[in-house]
């Protein structure tokens, strides 16, 4: 069993004090090497609990432990070390002049040598395949591309875990794609924890776990595979389903009887292969 | 998204110009607007100015350029020379015409008026035209360094400006959008009284505020979340160095003070 | 209103060195009461090509015919007003546009300068808060204190609250949630049928584009790259992929269904549960034999 690395215990958060709660009694953990998908309907919480995970904003109730250290004031210049954060409009998180000053930010704010930067800097534009970009300013460059130099940004700092607050909203299917591909390769290599915060239900598919929420409540914690069977349920509260679990409810109800849950098109082939080559 | 935007004025360039380190160029920049004072004859005006040629054309920078940064202050110096022309009343006169009577006098002074005022623009755009804006901000900072001591903030002051530069494509993509926008839902920008005119720049003026203000609140906490807690113990991966050819260039140009300054206690 | 651009090409700032051509020979009909969809790669040009269709944009090359109104290098309509209030335009994150002290007062921003009166202004109002989707409790807030969502639908009605008869859509949705999502398609395509509306939706949305448009439009680089009814274009799986769009989820499965199966369900934007049984049969047919 891997190691925990981020947990939520009771925590209720408002923005205001005589606000609403925006955040209520929540609770849930987050492992090493773990890729877990945060979903919910607009306003149901999803972006205050990133913040919270930052050290942005503090829980009025409960506590948050991160690395075995609790999220406080004094606590938040070596947590925001450990967990990297990406945010959703590509302009609004890049602060450098050009590319390599952007991924230099971080590290130029926790003091490291120039050399140790430019090391980083090599390494980390070529994990998210930018290295050509080097020199170029932000204005020259695409949705898709400022996201990918804000992941090498964070990536520079080496966090344990990397939250995406949507990163991929503003971007077309093929930036997404990429984007989703090169954080997919990241994980696998350096084995961190990633946090997607998303309404895209291809990226729901690819977590290994599933955090739903609805109005501020935790409402499911599960794999992706048992969320997506409660399809009506998750359509009360505003959201959707991936059109193979759809297919393959239709097709029980057409009388094949599919023995597992498929998640994505190659499973459900298989599935119907087994079955048709039985005979 | 609109790749055409030149901040500033810079033109890309890897010429000795361009590589001069930015502090170099300010300094030399800031003693050659004194010196352009001194000049006092012919010689010593033909001295700066080919010196600021001889810049020009080490910069590398196509002409054409030059001439449109020059474009709003033509006027202006072809202004100051008429003005000498016609008031100063020394020397032979040269010419009469009409009621007016121009002096040998009025001419020199015209034209060294005039070759000053043109010498102080073309170097300090080329400042410009061949540092970026980020640089001149590094300079700056690092030039500013010691007032930190009397707790001016300077790193503060640098970044809000290299920001700043940072944005203002951003903003000015925004203030297209939001215009054809608005242009679509019947404002007219272009046409009509005043009065109206100045009305329709309302539904302009308020979401770009609601934006920058949305965007500097995203920025601001980009930053912090990116470790961000002020100047104190940061490192700078943008280095400033003084190299070889600085130190040439600052030698020659402190040949061409003294050389002035000959020519000039010889007149 | 039908619209027809004949070899219209469009450059961004001609005649410098930074000229760059959004738009390249492109033709293309649009009959009156045809829902059709633009789908494209970022900077293929779509949000330039809508430009075009209320006059913000005036082809460099060709001409843009709408209704009566001609656009062309050399001749612009005279009322560009008029062209504007019958071709409703709604942007990328149109509520950025929002700019009033209150709801209503936005809302009625765009047919107060268009010219229409303020008892008829008043009756569109309550027609539309409910066919957005919003509560007439708004109505008298200010639409910065709305939620994300709720400003979208504010932004919308003010267009909508014009009574265009062409209607163009730049990614109406991008941000939603997937309800919100399909609530804003659906009401858009109510409108639609409903007002028998020309309607131009630019998606990154091949399942939109299938489940909506009765004509899409593939640009690539600024240039015509497929046009025809979704069935034609979500058929032709290779060359899609050779510009790196995908097709629908749906009819990509049924293209793997054949590879695997050796036998073809031909897509006619049946069902899924026609898919399904259709699917039933093959392997039933298996399994008697
Ligand atoms: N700065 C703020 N001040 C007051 N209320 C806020 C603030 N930010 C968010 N809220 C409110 O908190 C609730 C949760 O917001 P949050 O941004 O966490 O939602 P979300 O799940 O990320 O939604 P989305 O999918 O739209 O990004 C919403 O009702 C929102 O209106
Ligand atoms: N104001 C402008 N000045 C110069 N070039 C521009 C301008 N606006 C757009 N372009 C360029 O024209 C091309 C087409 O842009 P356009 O915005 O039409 O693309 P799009 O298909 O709408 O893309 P997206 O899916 O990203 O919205 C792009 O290469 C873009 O960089
Ligand atoms: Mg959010
Ligand atoms: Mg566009």
């Amino acid at each position: 069993m891997s190691k925990k690395l981020v947990e939520f215990r009771n925590v209720s958060f408002r923005y205001d004090e005589d606000g609403p709660w925006v955040l209520k009694n929540c609770s849930f953990e987050i492992y090493e090497n773990e890729w877990v998908a945060i979903i919910g309907h607009n306003g149901s919480g999803k972006s205050t609990i990133a913040k919270l995970l930052n050290g942005l904003l503090f829980p009025q109730e409960g506590e948050i432990v991160i690395g075995g250290q609790q999220v406080n004031e004094e606590s938040i210049w070596s947590i925001r070390k450990e967990v990297g954060m990406v945010f959703q409009n590509p302009d609004n998180q890049f602060v450098g002049a050009t590319v390599q000053d952007d991924v230099a930010f971080g590290m130029e704010n926790r003091g490291v040598q120039r050399d140790e930067m430019q090391k980083r800097i090599t390494e980390t534009l070529s994990a998210v395949r930018m290295q050509d970009y080097r020199l170029t300013e932000p204005h020259r460059l695409s949705g898709g591309q400022k996201q990918r130099v804000a992941i090498a940004s964070v990536l520079a700092i080496s966090p344990k875990v990397l939250i995406l607050d949507e990163a991929t909203a503003m971007l077309d299917p093929s930036g997404r794609k990429e984007i989703m591909d090169t954080v997919g390769e990241i994980q696998e290599s350096s084995g961190l924890s990633l946090i997607t915060i998303t309404h895209d239900l291809q990226e729901v598919v690819q977590a290994d776990r599933v955090i739903v929420m609805n109005n501020g409540n935790k409402w499911r914690e599960a794999s992706p595979r048992e969320i997506f069977l409660e399809k009506d349920a998750l359509r009360t509260i505003g959201l959707d389903v991936p059109f193979v679990a759809i297919l393959a409810e239709e097709l029980k109800h057409a009388g094949v009887s599919l023995k597992s849950t498929p998640l994505n098109q190659e499973e459900l082939l298989e599935d119907l292969w087994i079955l048709h080559s039985r005979t | 998204m609109n790749n055409s935007l030149i901040i500033g004025q810079y033109v890309p360039g890897n010429s000795l110009v361009h590589r001069l380190d930015p502090r170099t160029k300010i300094t030399i920049i800031f003693f050659f607007v004194f010196i352009v004072f001194f000049a006092n004859n012919i010689a010593s005006y033909s001295l700066l100015t080919v010196f600021a040629l001889t810049c020009m054309f080490t910069s590398k920078v196509p002409i054409r350029f030059i001439i449109k940064g020059l474009t709003p202050v033509w006027f202006l110096i072809i202004f100051t020379f008429i003005l000498h022309l016609f008031v100063t009343r020394e020397g032979t006169v040269i010419l009469e015409f009409w009621i007016f009577e121009f002096y040998s006098g009025g001419l020199i002074q015209g034209i060294a008026i005039a070759l000053r005022f043109f010498l102080l623009i073309l170097v300090t755009s080329l400042l410009t035209l061949t540092t970026t804006p980020i640089e001149i901000t590094d300079a700056i900072e690092d030039m500013l360094h010691p007032l930190k001591r009397f707790k001016f903030p300077v790193h503060e002051l640098a970044l809000m400006m290299s920001i700043s530069l940072r944005f203002i494509p951003t903003l000015m993509q925004e203030t297209d959008k939001i215009s054809r926008a608005q242009a679509s839902r019947g404002v007219d920008f272009k046409t009509g009284p005043i009065k109206e005119r100045i009305k329709a720049v309302v539904p302009l003026l308020v979401p770009l505020f609601v934006s920058a203000f949305k965007r500097a609140e995203e920025l601001a906490m980009a930053m912090e979340a990116r470790g961000y807690q002020g100047g104190e113990g940061r490192s700078k991966l943008r280095e400033l160095k003084i190299e070889k050819r600085d130190i040439f260039i600052f030698i020659l140009f402190a040949i061409v003070v003294a050389a002035l300054l000959l020519i000039r206690s010889y007149s | 209103m039908d619209i027809t651009f004949k070899n219209v090409t469009y450059i961004y700032q001609p005649n410098t060195p930074f000229s760059h051509k959004a738009i390249e020979d492109l033709s293309f009909q649009v009959e009156s009461g045809t829902f059709m969809a633009i789908i494209g790669h970022t900077g293929s040009g779509k949000s330039t090509l809508i430009q075009h269709l209320n006059g913000l944009s005036v082809p460099t090359d060709g001409e843009v015919v709408i209704g009566e109104y001609r656009l062309s290098k050399h001749d612009k309509p005279r009322d560009m007003k008029e062209l504007r209030s019958r071709v409703g335009v709604v942007f990328q994150y149109p509520e950025h546009q929002l700019f009033e002290e209150t709801v209503a007062k936005d809302i009625a921003f765009g047919p107060q300068n268009f010219g229409v009166n303020e008892a008829e202004i008043g009756q569109r109002i309550k027609e539309i808060i409910p066919a957005v989707g919003l509560n007439e409790t708004v109505l008298e807030r200010s639409p910065f204190d709305l939620s994300g969502g709720q400003m979208r639908r504010v932004a919308i009605a003010g267009v909508l609250a014009v009574k265009p008869d062409v209607l163009v859509l730049d990614e109406p949705t991008a941000g939603l949630d997937p309800r919100g999502q399909k609530e804003i398609m659906d009401m858009f395509y109510k409108l639609h049928k409903e007002q028998g509306l020309t309607t131009i939706l630019v998606t990154h949305s091949m399942e939109d584009a299938l489940k909506y448009a009765d004509q899409v439009l593939i640009l690539n680089k600024g240039t015509k790259f497929m046009e025809g009814t979704p069935l034609e274009v979500f058929n032709e799986k290779d060359a899609l992929q050779s510009v790196q769009l995908d097709v629908p989820e749906i009819v990509q499965f049924l293209n793997r269904f054949e590879e695997k199966f050796g036998q073809t369900i031909p897509f006619q934007k049946q069902s899924i549960k026609e898919i399904a049984q259709s699917i039933q049969q093959i392997i039933e047919g298996a399994e008697s034999r």
